[in-house]
This record gives structure tokens, sequence and C-alpha cells, in this order.
């Protein structure tokens, strides 16, 4: 198990958002969130990299604690040094990618380990290279982010976020600014991360990727999952009015 | 006439050192202490916020004239006496503190709040995400407002004749007073033209410079 989720609560100006969210990740597992906008989704993946700090709940990272229970009913977090530890252990592509604007390519990657993690500048730059191949952006690493394809753009989000190793990727809407013809690129790109024991949370409302790509789906609505079942299972017998709706 | 120039010139040369003078030092002091200004007015600390606006307001709301007399000329009344040069720099670097802090935040607000997020789940500290993330993109935004304020401190550094340092205008009226002539006002104003002439090249430079990331 590299991720679990116990009890997570979360509301915004007093409107729950998330309530009472229960799931786990396993090493090398794609899990896919599906739902509409605006049920919850992307707050479970703020909450788990800690961009919102919920309200209670257990958060639980490769055996860290991201935030738990005190025992007194109150929800603390993991401290300066440890939350570091953490963010190692996590990585996020956002929806649309948040690429530092003034770096390049290769600075994007490198920055985090070298100036965050005191990597040393060529260990960072070798392993940036190495995910870049990875990626088939090797010839892209000097140029900035404004010349790029939003295809590449995205590769670059991952390069970035796999820079330390995390053990979970997490991924928010990675289809929603590709192409039709890029998914499948993007598809097999997080079945090797899969592949090499990452654990893989997907945000999306694409219906079409989650069953191409995901092990196992969570379905949402009003901030809690309403149901929770391996892929096949999901697709194959819909007795849900609302996913049914959805899926429709 | 070109006599008549090279004449002036020493008294011109010696009061362009003082308004050279003025102006580098307003510069490399109100620019650092604009940062802090466009911090502290973007803080959360509700008691700093009102006071970093209290400051703006008086130091946009009055003029630069009424301000440079204040500190030289006020002050001493109320047992504070600066000499004639720090009282105008004193003067000038609050002042221009203020509009590059208003520059600043301007430019600070319009940077997308997904480099925020995007260098929190980095790990960056607040600190490390500003001078690494948020200040070099900032710098590039601000950099056509900055020139614009810098070509207007050139200018306004011909306000430090009110304390009687004598500075470029007031040699160049000196002088025309003294010769019933009107060389000496247009030679002043080629050298405020050959500065501000300068300063335009070296603002598009930097903005240059600044232009291989969008």
């Amino acid at each position: 198990m590299v991720l679990k989720v116990q009890g997570l609560y979360k509301s915004f100006k007093r409107k729950p958002v998330l309530k009472n969210i229960n799931f786990e990740l396993g090493q090398g597992e794609i899990l896919a969130i599906l739902g509409r906008s605006g049920v919850g989704k992307t707050t479970i993946l703020r909450c788990i990299n800690n961009l919102v700090k919920c309200d209670r709940g257990i958060i639980n990272v490769d055996q860290m604690y991201l935030c738990k229970d005190d025992g007194e009913g109150n929800t603390v977090y993991a401290k300066p040094q440890q939350m570091l530890q953490i963010r190692k252990k996590l990585g996020l592509v956002f929806q649309n990618f948040n690429l530092f604007p003034h770096m390049s390519v290769l600075g994007n990657i490198v920055e985090a380990p070298i100036n965050v993690f005191g990597i040393s500048k060529k260990e960072a730059k070798d392993r940036a290279m190495d995910l870049l191949e990875m990626l088939e952006l090797s010839d892209k690493a000097n140029s900035y982010p404004f010349e790029l394809s939003g295809g590449q753009k995205q590769r670059v989000a991952i390069a970035r976020a796999c820079a330390l190793n995390p053990k979970i990727m997490c991924l928010d809407e990675p289809t929603s600014a590709l192409d039709p013809e890029l998914r499948e690129g993007i598809a097999s790109t997080i079945e090797n991360l899969a592949k090499d024991g990452m654990g893989i949370l997907i945000i999306t409302h694409d219906m079409n990727f989650a069953k191409r790509i995901a092990h196992r789906i969570i379905f949402m609505d009003e901030g809690q999952i309403i149901k929770e079942c391996s892929k096949e299972e999901f697709f194959n017998n819909i007795d849900n009015e609302r996913i049914k709706s959805f899926i429709s | 006439m070109m006599e008549y120039i090279l004449r002036l010139l020493p008294a011109l040369l010696s009061g362009l050192d003082t308004t050279l003078k003025v102006f580098f030092l307003t510069l490399i002091l109100s620019i650092p202490l604009g940062v802090l200004v466009a911090v502290g007015r973007l803080s959360k600390i509700k008691p700093l916020v009102a006071l970093v606006e209290l400051y703006i307001w008086v130091m946009r709301g009055t003029p630069l004239l009424l301000q440079i007399i204040f500190v030289f000329f006020g002050l001493p009344i109320v047992g504070i006496t600066f000499d004639r040069f720090p009282a105008a720099i004193l003067a000038f670097v609050l002042n221009y503190a203020a509009y590059f802090g208003e520059i600043f935040r301007g430019g600070i607000e319009s940077i997308d709040k997904g480099q925020y997020d995007a260098a929190k789940v980095l790990g960056f500290t607040p600190a490390k995400t500003f001078t690494r993330i948020i200040l070099p993109q900032m710098i590039k935004i601000v950099l056509p407002s900055v020139a614009n304020e810098v070509i207007t401190l050139i200018k306004d550094t011909s306000l430090v004749y009110v304390v009687g340092l004598g500075e470029l205008l007031r040699a160049g009226k000196i002088a025309s007073n003294r010769d019933v002539s009107l060389v000496p006002l247009v030679v002043v104003g080629v050298f405020y033209l050959v500065l501000t002439a300068v300063l335009t090249a070296i603002f598009q430079k930097l903005e240059e410079k600044y232009s291989y990331f969008q």
C-alpha cells in the first residue's frame, strides 16, 4: 500500500465538499477517480498533496502520516521536515501543468532536486536527461515552456514530478488539454510508470480514458464515493442510476 | 558659441554630478525597499497591510517637493536634523519606494496562482518560492513600468534645488540669470535628453534580455 486515505472530510465556507472519503492505492496500481466536475475529485488530490488542509481524516503516504488523528479528535499534520520527506514520495501533474515559464525544460526538472533537496547538479541533470529520453523529449531539454505543444508540456510536467522518484503519481485531468490522438501516448507513458511500481492516481471525467488505462475505478458524486470496484465490474454491470447517467 | 558652452561646462558637470548621485542612490535604495513594500502590502497580517497602505497613500498623495521640504526644514522643528543631501535622499527613497512597491505588487499579483501550487508540491519554502519562481517572472512583467518611473526620477532630481543642493538645473539657471542667456537652459535640456536616451536604451536591452521566456 503506497497511499491510504481514511475518513477524509473537507468543507469550503461551511459547504461540505468531501464527506468521509476512504480508499487505498497499491504499488503499481492505476486508480481512476471518476465523476462530474465539482464533486470534489480535485479537492481529494489537493488534500493528498497538502495544497489544502483537510478538516478531518487520515492520509498515509508510503508509511508516513501526512495527517492523522491525535487521539483526541483533532487532525494533526506532519512537521515541516517530515513533510519534505512526504513531498518526495508524491508527484503531481497539474491539469494546466504549471511549468515555470522562466526556466528551460531541464531547469524545470532539476530545480527542486538541486535547490530543495540538495542533490548534486550532475546527478539531478543525469536523472532529468534519462527522464527526458524516456519521454522522447531529449531534443527539448533547452527549450522553454512557451515553445512546446500541450502534449510536450504535459510530458515535461510528468518528468518534473518524477524527478525525485516518487512512489505515487497524481494526475489531474490528464486528457483535458490533449488532442484525441495524443491520448494513447499519455496512456502508455502512465502504464510504464505503473510497471516500474509507481502507484498512479488519476482524476478524470473522461470515461474512455479511464476504461483504457485504469485497473480500478472510484466513482464520486456529491463529495462521496458511491462506487469502488475493478474496471471490468464498473463498465460491465452498471446498476447505479447516477453512474448510468454519467456514462451515457 | 562653442567657447561659451565650454566655459559653462565645469559648473554644469558639477551639477550633473549631484543629479546622478541623487538618481543612483535613490534607485539603489528604493528598489529593494519597494520589494519589501509590495510584500508587506500583500501579506496576510492585517495591521501591516493597513500600515503599508497608509504609507503609500501619504507618499503618493502629497507632492515630492513637500516631502523634501518636510524632511529638511520641517523635522528640525521637532529636533530631527539632516544635512541637505541625506534629507533629499531620504525623501526621494521613501517616495519612490511607494511607487515601486505598487508596481511590484501589480506584477506579483498578475502571476498565475498555479505557480505557487507547483512550487509548494515541489517542496519550496515560501522564501524560495519568492526568490526562485515569483521574482524572476515579476521582473519581466514590471520592466516597462519601472522604466517609466526611472525616467521620471532623472527629471525629479531637479527638485533637490529646494534644499540648496546645486544640481544640474540649478547650475543652468544660475548661469542663465548671470549671463542673461538662453543657452545654459538649452544645454541643460540636452543633458536631460541624453540621460533619458541612455536610460531608454538600457531598459530596451533589459527587456530583450527577458524576452527568452513568455
